[in-house]
């Protein structure tokens, strides 16, 4: 399974505000954290602003802040925001290999098991796996 | 409706949750409970599930009770070498109603029913969920269970 650079960040950034919810963090501070440019990671912000996941506040001290409920939130919701995984690929004009579809049906199986694993772990779920990993 | 966080007493401390094995008394609120989460009544269902799990030493019937209600169960039981695998614990089902749900109710179920599978001496607990369960996945997931390292498979014969 293999996330794409955008979803991945997006995944990060919203872990990092979610683990600090009181306070609003700087969009240069978490790039520098994530080793991605401001711009990038604010294209990505805006995202998940509108998604309703953070909210922005402009001025010195402005930045973004995590505005949603982490326990109820899961990995597949953010996902979802930049990609979809598991959908049917474009058909194809050509005619079928010996074996596609069955092949297919295989892969479908891999991208439901995906769906559901994303779906059911919460951000809250993620910090505490994060906390348990950094304590070894 | 039991609100445990605010509901209890004069001083709004939450109800106190009590986690005993069911008896043939809880059933009538077990089936409701399961009733409203899956839309289908099963008396005989759970009068079985209280002959095989209620009294055990290796299987547990339990429920959460607050307020003399009932909200919450749990049922498993301690497998040797089911599915292959060494002994350990198995979770059959879990309930809590909506509206107590986030205070805590099904992690002391949850508890509960680990510690009476340590007592047993096995040091796994497995359970098996629907894919689209994402309630119940999402709970059992932050409670710190992973996926565990069998594939189930199944196959239309009718």
């Amino acid at each position: 399974m293999k996330l794409q650079k955008n979803t991945l960040l997006a995944l990060y950034s919203v872990l990092e505000f979610a683990a600090q919810p009181a306070r609003q963090l700087s969009v240069a501070d978490i790039a520098a954290r994530l080793r991605v440019t401001p711009h990038h990671l604010a294209k990505v912000l805006r995202t998940l602003g509108r998604a309703g996941l953070v909210d922005s506040e402009r001025g010195a001290r402005g930045g973004y802040r995590f505005v949603a409920n982490a326990r109820r939130v899961t990995l597949m919701d953010v996902i979802a925001l930049f990609e979809d995984i598991g959908a049917p690929a474009p058909r194809a004009r050509r005619a079928r290999r010996p074996g596609e579809a069955a092949l297919e049906a295989v892969l479908a199986e891999i991208d439901q098991t995906a769906r559901a694993t994303f779906g059911s772990v919460t951000l809250d779920t993620m910090l505490k796996l994060i906390a348990r990993h950094e304590r070894g | 409706m039991v609100k445990l966080k605010r509901r209890g007493n004069a001083a709004g401390a939450p109800a106190p949750l009590r986690v005993r094995r069911a008896t043939a008394a809880d059933l009538a609120q077990v089936i409701a409970i399961d009733a409203r989460a899956t839309g289908l009544a099963k008396p005989g269902y759970w009068a079985g599930i209280l002959r095989r799990y209620g009294r055990g030493a290796r299987s547990r019937f339990l429920v959460a009770e607050a307020d003399g209600r009932i909200v919450g169960y749990i049922v498993g039981e301690v497998r040797d070498w089911e599915f292959g695998s060494p002994p350990c614990g198995w979770v059959f089902g879990i309930g809590v109603p909506a509206e107590t749900r986030e205070s805590g109710v099904a992690t002391r179920l949850l508890e509960a029913l680990t510690a009476a599978f340590r007592r047993q001496g096995v040091a796994m607990v497995r359970t098996l969920i629907a894919r689209d369960n994402r309630l119940v996945l999402s709970f059992f997931r932050s409670q710190g269970m992973t996926a565990a390292p069998v594939i189930p498979l199944e196959k239309e014969i009718g």
